[in-house]
């Protein structure tokens, strides 16, 4: 099959022109599992991971743009991780070292899988992604992007450039529950993003959904109770809200864990996330 | 010995000392060969077509579409079977690829030979198989009042164990029933293998397995050929723990070899090696355990009801060491104890490492532990209070005749404390990289265990190995048909000679069946007793070939001779010779080597039928957060008995190994079945663990007490650490949570308790 080894964005997007159905292939993770099994036909492949535009990213005031191509081991890294920790550590809970230094936050994206790691992280950021073709390029929200279980809005001939997340001053926090310690996939997830300039709570649920899901009762109600002065919150806050949460997720039963188990992890979790970034008020 | 002066002093391991694996490096960095990495001139690929449902008729098989395929060389189906289309281990009831019935899902139905993978893919995809699906028998404990699901029935054997006084009564009793999930053996390399016809009409088949010459018979008797015609020789092997012991694609490669005269490969995917293996049992046990007020058992009570899935493979032999051990190592006066395997439309099961006595561990571990609690006493005081020594009758009548040092594997392993910290770290708690808890969630358990089984094979089986010694310029060969599946063998074959004849090049020729008798199977913790015995035999008969011939040649006295170092030399007469110069003439022996004899269980179960037993102990501290159900284990503790030890790296990679995958059985690997169907067959879903599950394993005692009758006075020492590891970390979660946890592997919905929407 022939395989189109890109050098630059142009030549990636040249490619794509040319053949609109080709396979994207990043760091194929995602992709090598399908083919090897035997589910994913491969006509034509155009191989994305060398293109230096998509490799970089950029923290510009308040921004932070993400090449497509950015792998976890990067996400992982020093300077990323103090940008965006929540990402950050949801990209440590991947695979192993040899998936996270190949995968990348494209390929997630791409697969649009409900257990996709940083996905519930990129839903609570608002990230915006920019989407072009040889001819035409676009903004669009992650929440329009991703459509349902391994679908979203990518049309033949694009491909995903970068993705621009705020910075946000403020505690954040990634946990995941799997039934192993390392490289596992996730069971339920959750996301909690602190935002001290515009006193927002903003947080994800993965996992317990076809697509990450915005608690936006539970936020709205959290962001409210919050002194955010003194950074403190009332044990009982914290209750209700991981409650609101809880009732927000719409699990399916799998092997993988139950509906209602992973309901009660939501609760479980999104209690001990807010606990990590505020402290409880003695009454 | 020591004032002996030599040039050129032995350098290499000899018993005792460590030696580091030729394989190990080739392994880490690759260029190692397994059976998958088998290349051959104008090879063809092969591939099998599998049963989708695990009970079924089959009602049309239609194989032209696929032959019509370019580059499609042969497309075979049971009709194609040349001799008889049945193989087994112990009984010959599993179809080389299924007639009308299909028993179990991922049966073969058909096999393709084509030029290449992908042409394979397509014409398995172009037969044309019809199916009428039948209910399921799934459920083990309706197996014998159901309709045969096969014509031997779905009884594979039943054992009433009695001994003692049946009469007697405990004035403490307890009461348990406990379930074990089936575990996979999980190896890396999937099956794999080459197959090139022969000129002579036979095959020659290059494969990874446990025992060449069982899959020779086996084979022979498929393809309709004399055993000769068979040659079978052992490729690079990646991991076997007994899933190997059985036939998987041998007897198909064959056939396609055959049938094309051209040399055929196959790998087995993943997925594909789930169905393509047998597992470990999934038991169910029932256990009423009495003791008097001292806590000194009295009787002991219990059903055990394994799973054999569709086929008997060795199930036999399975069911008789779970009922046997079923107890543990203790002192037991009176049991009753009734053991069964029954045939279902599940994936067959079979061999692996532990052998029944891990799902029995489980058992009778919690069952201690039960009655430590109703008695108010020590678990670790009331183990040693009933640990069975030598002297002592075990449950099947048999007096223990060698070692047994149970108490004090019991003793060390309790009284090594433990050096782990509290964790604070979110990342080395429980959820691990998932970072879910904080220090204050977490509860701490610690608890110990302890198991046994047999060494080798029991029942009167006719179990031996065969070894071939030559020795000429001072360099010794040996041959064996011992499968290495990672147990050390290799090492050991060359300590052996080299502590046996002095010489420093020991040259292990490959294991193949055309070269030596059979070594037995890779199996049982036997090889190192086995064909370290067959060797060591082989070796004696060359050293004293040796020694004769130059007391004769040189009229020295042959008492005084003693070969050291690449010399012989007398220790009272003027004489040297090099060995190199003493054996520029080679000399030979060939060998066989048998354990004592056993017996075969009369109909109480009684009876000497085992030659040995190898006892551990496990101590287990855990981290559970309780809210989460998850578990993290923080810290094993071992202690073993090994008869003597051999080659201390190896043993130690036998001890991790063993509890690595001990607590694999406990806290996640489970082959999940519904409706005979499995739901995981891939590493994505069954669960192995990772270096952030595994914890360090501390060896608290390597306990050395020479075994009367075994060669250097070695036990095998593969199964133990897999045996007591499970029920020790199952405890340990137990003592953290205050729950019963009666099953493993203990899943998080186990430790908490959700409502069900
Ligand atoms: C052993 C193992 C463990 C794993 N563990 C996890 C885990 O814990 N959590 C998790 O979330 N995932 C996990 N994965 C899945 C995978 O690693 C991730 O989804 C990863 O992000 C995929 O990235 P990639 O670069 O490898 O993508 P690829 O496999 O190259 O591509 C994935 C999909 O995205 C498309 N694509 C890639 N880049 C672009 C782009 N720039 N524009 C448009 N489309 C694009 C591809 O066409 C394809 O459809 C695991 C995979 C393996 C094999």
């Amino acid at each position: 099959m022939p395989v189109t080894v890109a050098r630059s964005l142009d030549d990636a997007l040249s490619a794509l022109e040319e053949h609109p159905n080709a396979l994207i292939l990043a760091g194929g993770t995602d992709v090598m599992v399908e083919v090897n099994k035997g589910t994913r036909p491969v006509e034509q492949v155009i191989s994305i991971g060398r293109v230096p535009e998509l490799q970089d990213w950029e923290h510009e005031g308040d921004w932070l743009h993400l090449g497509a191509a950015v792998t976890y081991t990067e996400l992982m890294g020093e300077e990323l991780s103090s940008l965006v920790p929540a990402l950050a550590q949801a990209a440590r809970t991947v695979g192993s070292p040899q998936i996270r230094n190949a995968g990348t936050i494209g390929g997630n994206l791409g697969t649009s899988s409900p257990a996709g790691d940083t996905l519930p992280a990129l839903f609570a950021l608002n990230a915006i992604l920019t989407i072009r073709s040889k001819t035409t390029v676009k903004e669009v929200p992650i929440d329009e992007f991703i459509t349902g279980v391994k679908s979203n809005s990518l049309n033949p001939g694009e491909l995903i450039e970068k993705i621009r997340v705020p910075v946000l001053e403020g505690p954040q926090e990634f946990c995941k529950i799997g039934p192993r310690n390392a490289m596992v996939i996730s069971v339920a997830s959750f996301t909690l993003l602190t935002d001290h300039q515009e006193k927002q709570v903003k947080s994800c649920l993965g996992t317990v959904g076809p697509v990450p899901i915005r608690p936006t009762e539970a936020e709205d109600f959290i962001s409210g109770e919050v002194n955010w002065e003194q950074n403190t919150v009332r044990p009982e806050v914290l209750d209700n809200f991981a409650a609101l949460c809880s009732s927000a997720a719409r699990p399916i039963d799998d092997h993988r864990g139950s509906a209602a188990y992973r309901r009660h992890a939501i609760r479980v979790l999104s209690r001990r996330a807010a606990s990590r970034v505020f402290s409880e008020e003695i009454s | 010995m020591s004032d002996l002066k030599t040039e050129t002093p032995v350098s290499g391991p000899r018993i005792g000392e460590s030696a580091p694996r030729p394989d190990g490096v080739p392994k880490v960095n690759g260029s190692f060969a397994f059976s998958s990495d088998l290349w051959h001139k104008n090879m063809l690929w092969g591939g099998t077509l599998r049963s989708p449902f695990p009970s079924a008729r089959i009602t049309r098989l239609d194989i032209t579409e696929a032959l019509l395929i370019d580059g499609v060389q042969a497309v075979l189906t049971h009709e194609d079977v040349p001799g008889q289309n049945l193989y087994g281990l112990e009984h010959a009831d599993q179809p080389v690829m299924a007639e009308e019935i299909i028993r179990y899902e991922g049966e073969p139905v058909a096999i393709v030979a084509a030029d290449h993978p992908e042409i394979v893919r397509r014409a398995l995809n172009a037969i044309q198989v019809e199916y009428e699906e039948m209910a399921p028998l799934t459920d083990p404990e309706l197996a014998e009042e159901t309709d045969f699901i096969h014509p031997d029935g779905n009884l594979i054997r039943r054992i009433n164990l009695r001994h003692g006084d049946q009469e007697v009564q405990g004035e403490i009793q307890v009461e348990g029933i406990y379930e074990v999930g089936m575990q996979d053996q999980a190896f890396l390399g999937p099956e794999s293998g080459l197959a090139v016809p022969g000129e002579d009409g036979g095959v020659d088949l290059y494969i990874s397995t446990q025992w060449l010459h069982a899959d020779r018979s086996q084979v022979a008797s498929c393809l309709g050929l004399e055993e000769e015609r068979v040659r079978i020789t052992l490729a690079g092997v990646g991991g076997a723990f007994g899933a190997r012991e059985d036939l998987s694609l041998h007897v198909h490669l064959c056939m396609l070899a055959m049938r094309t005269n051209r040399a055929v490969k196959m790998i087995y995917s993943r997925e594909e090696s789930f169905h393509g293996h047998v597992h470990r049992h999934p038991a169910k046990m029932w256990y009423r355990h009495h003791a008097d007020s001292k806590g000194n058992l009295l009787r002991v009570e219990a059903k055990v009801l394994l799973d054999g899935g569709a086929y008997a493979s060795s199930s036999g032999a399975v069911i008789a060491n779970a009922t046997c051990f079923a107890a543990g190592p203790y002192r037991i006066p009176s049991a009753d104890i009734e053991g069964v395997v029954v045939r279902t439309n599940n994936p067959p099961c079979g061999a692996m490492r532990g052998f029944g006595a891990v799902q029995t561990c489980v058992g009778h571990e919690a069952q201690m532990d039960k009655l430590a609690r109703a008695l108010n006493m020590d678990p670790v005081e009331i183990r040693i209070k009933n640990a069975l020594k030598p002297g002592d009758k075990l449950l099947t009548g048999q007096t223990i005749t060698g070692t047994a040092p149970v108490a004090e594997v019991i003793q060390t392993c309790a009284e090594h404390t433990s050096t782990c910290q509290e964790s604070t770290d979110p990342m080395s708690l429980p959820g691990g990289a998932g970072r879910t808890a904080d220090p204050e969630h977490i509860s701490r358990g610690e608890a110990i265990a302890v198991g046994f089984k047999n060494l080798m094979f029991s029942e009167g089986f006719d179990d031996f190995s065969s070894a071939l010694c030559q020795l000429e310029n001072g360099v010794a060969t040996i041959t064996c048909a011992c499968a290495e599946v990672g147990q050390g063998f290799v090492t050991l074959a060359q300590q052996i000679t080299r502590e046996i004849l002095g010489v420093e090049e020991v040259i292990l020729a490959p294991a193949a069946t055309q070269t030596v008798g059979s070594a037995g199977s890779t199996s049982a913790s036997r090889q190192t007793w086995m064909s370290g015995g067959a060797v060591q035999k082989a070796c004696e008969e060359v050293r004293v070939k040796l020694l004769e011939k130059l007391a004769v040649e040189h009229q020295v006295d042959i008492d005084n001779l003693v070969l050291v170092d690449g010399q012989v030399t007398s220790l009272n007469e003027d004489f040297t010779i090099s060995l190199e110069e003493a054996t520029s003439e080679p000399l030979e022996a060939r060998v066989e080597y048998r354990h004592a004899p056993t017996f075969p269980l009369d109909e109480n179960g009684q009876g000497d039928a085992h030659v040995s037993f190898a006892f551990s102990a496990h101590k287990a501290v855990v981290d559970v957060d309780p809210e989460l159900g998850l578990v993290k284990v923080v810290e094993l503790i071992t202690s073993q008995d090994v008869g003597r030890l051999l080659n201390p790296l190896q043993a130690v990679g036998q001890l991790e190994g063993g509890a690595a995958q001990g607590l694999g059985l406990a806290v996640m690997e489970e082959v999940l079945v519904t409706e005979g169907n499995i739901r995981n067959a891939s590493f994505t879903d069954y669960l192995i663990p990772t270096a952030l599950d595994m914890p360090p394993v501390e060896i608290a005692a390597i306990i050395e007490q020479p075994e009367p009758g075994a060669p250097f006075g070695a036990k095998g020492i593969g199964e133990p650490p897999s045996i007591s590891s499970t029920a020790a970390v199952v405890a340990a979660i137990r003592e953290a949570t205050n729950l019963e946890l009666p099953r493993v592997p203990v899943r998080f919905t186990d430790i908490v308790s959700v409502e069900e929407d």
